[in-house]
């Protein structure tokens, strides 16, 4: 089933492209790897498919989701770690997109929020405060907020980075069991291109004036052919 | 005891209570969601534009409240880039923006000359230029803050803490960044009469800053906000009107000894641990 299909798109800023032509799909279980070097236009394609930007050209087609319904998680850097905030109330706010015109939560989306701070282990850290986490931990209360959001697609943004070896490894086998087990299609920006980095089943890579999609394999194959 | 007594028989003192403790609220409310997204500096820099826009208005004989606040909110939307294609930052467009408007109130004044008193008031603040429009727009801006932010705490705090997510899932954003700027800048208009141009940003900055100190969860830091900015604008008016010195000043030294309190409270706590 397809979740979002991109058609002819083109991406960028005052009308100047980055990101020309595109054309792919995204389809449910998917677990797609964006690489490329910086300024290659990774972000911005998030971007254009999370509807934050608009396109130059082509369009964005949601098939089977709403717009706003995806789970999006940011990098971890652009967020301010001093941030007065306790776990839950950052978890919750994932919610908002179920609220529709109501102004506060209900038991049903606080139920959401609780579930999901289950799946990913950190229910004993829900009353405590932001800024006493870890890095590792953050990023878990940041997933756990994008997954709030959607229960079809999560996008995201460098989820490793700045993270040690140990919570690196305990995220990626999170977002591994979260598109096994959850059927939860996932579009994951990684800068690296270790191969441990590479856990999804599809990569696209963009490169000045190349674009390539494939399955793992065949990207791995072709790596190693140039 | 008494001096209060007299204090409040004073009608004018009366208004500027009353106008004082609803700016003061507005300001730390609003204040909360600009000092976390890093706009700190805004509301000096409207400030600033709001003097330009009072001198004018008072040399041409216009109404100051009528003509500065259009013109306060016109420049906080150029500070507060409502589309992402400013290409000159923030912290530069404040700069470009407020020394502009300083030197045009300050050259239009000083080529008519005169009307001083006025310019001076809104410099440094006097509660005697507080009249009924002042108090009747302060309480219908205090409604529509407060009703905001009851209705839209869930979204504002989104915001908040991450604006890019809560665009992703389908919050307005750009109707919150207007809105948010027009109100800061009609709590900046308002209040500068009472504090005066130069000091009126501390109501927006003093109570959220001492507040995260001390209290670390959104909304601990938002109701806190709320009393450190009210109980700190009464105090420094009771104390100014005691020793007979400026409110504004005293308002805001009153705001930072309870900064450097809770700063103090803060390192001892760190300290424990």
């Amino acid at each position: 089933m397809t979740l979002i299909e991109l058609k002819n798109l083109s991406l960028g800023y005052d009308n100047i492209p980055i990101l020309e032509d595109i054309n792919m799909t995204i389809e449910e279980n998917d677990f797609i790897c964006i690489v490329g070097p910086n300024g290659s236009g990774k972000s911005t394609l998030i971007k254009g498919i999370l509807g934050l930007i608009k396109p130059i050209k082509g369009e964005v087609i949601y098939h089977n989701l709403k717009q706003n319904f995806i789970g999006y998680m940011p990098q971890e850097t652009k967020i301010d770690s001093n941030f007065p905030a306790s776990v839950f109330e950052i978890v919750l706010s994932g919610t908002l997109n179920r609220l529709g015109l109501k102004s506060f939560y209900s038991k049903k989306e606080k139920q959401i929020a609780l579930d999901y701070l289950e799946i990913l282990k950190i229910d004993k850290l829900k009353d405590k405060k932001f800024q006493d986490l870890s890095g590792g931990q953050r990023q878990k209360v940041l997933l756990a907020r994008s997954l709030c959001a959607t229960s079809k697609l999560l996008i995201l943004d460098e989820p490793s980075n700045n993270l040690d070896s140990k919570s690196k490894k305990e995220l990626y086998k999170i977002i591994m069991n979260l598109n096994k087990n959850y059927n939860i299609a996932i579009i994951m920006i990684t800068h690296d291109l270790d191969h441990d980095n590479l856990i999804g089943n599809k990569i696209l890579s963009l490169r000045e004036n190349e674009i390539f999609l494939g399955t793992t394999e065949e990207f791995i194959k072709k790596v190693h052919h140039e | 005891m008494n001096s209060i007594i007299e204090m409040f028989s004073y009608s004018f003192m009366m208004k500027a209570f009353i106008v004082g403790i609803l700016i003061s609220l507005c300001a730390s409310l609003i204040g909360v969601s600009l000092v976390l997204r890093k706009n700190s500096m805004i509301g000096d820099g409207l400030s600033h534009v709001g003097f330009g826009a009072f001198a004018i208005a008072t040399i041409f004989g216009f109404a100051p409240l009528e003509f500065a606040i259009p013109i306060v909110i016109i420049a906080s939307f150029f500070i507060l880039k409502l589309n992402d294609s400013g290409r000159i930052h923030g912290d530069a467009r404040i700069a470009l923006i407020s020394a502009s408007s300083l030197a045009i109130g300050t050259f239009a004044i000083s080529v008519t000359k005169g009307v001083n008193t006025d310019i001076n008031n809104y410099l440094f603040g006097s509660i005697l230029s507080i009249n009924d429009g002042d108090l009747f727009l302060s309480i219908i801006l205090s409604i529509v803050v407060i009703l905001l932010y009851v209705v839209s705490y869930n979204k504002i705090f989104a915001i908040t803490f991450d604006e890019k997510f809560a665009k992703s899932i389908g919050i307005n954003t750009n109707f919150y960044n207007i809105i948010f700027s027009s109100l800061c800048s009609i709590i900046v208009v308002l209040g500068m009469r009472l504090m005066g141009s130069f000091l009126i940003s501390s109501l927006i900055v003093f109570p959220t800053l001492s507040s995260m100190q001390v209290f670390k969860r959104f909304k601990s830091v938002v109701i806190s906000s709320i009393f450190i900015g009210v109980i700190s604008f009464i105090v420094g008016l009771i104390v100014s009107y005691n020793f007979e010195a400026p409110t504004g000043a005293t308002i805001v030294i009153t705001n930072l000894i309870v900064f450097i309190v809770f700063k103090i409270i803060q390192i001892l706590r760190v300290r424990r641990k």
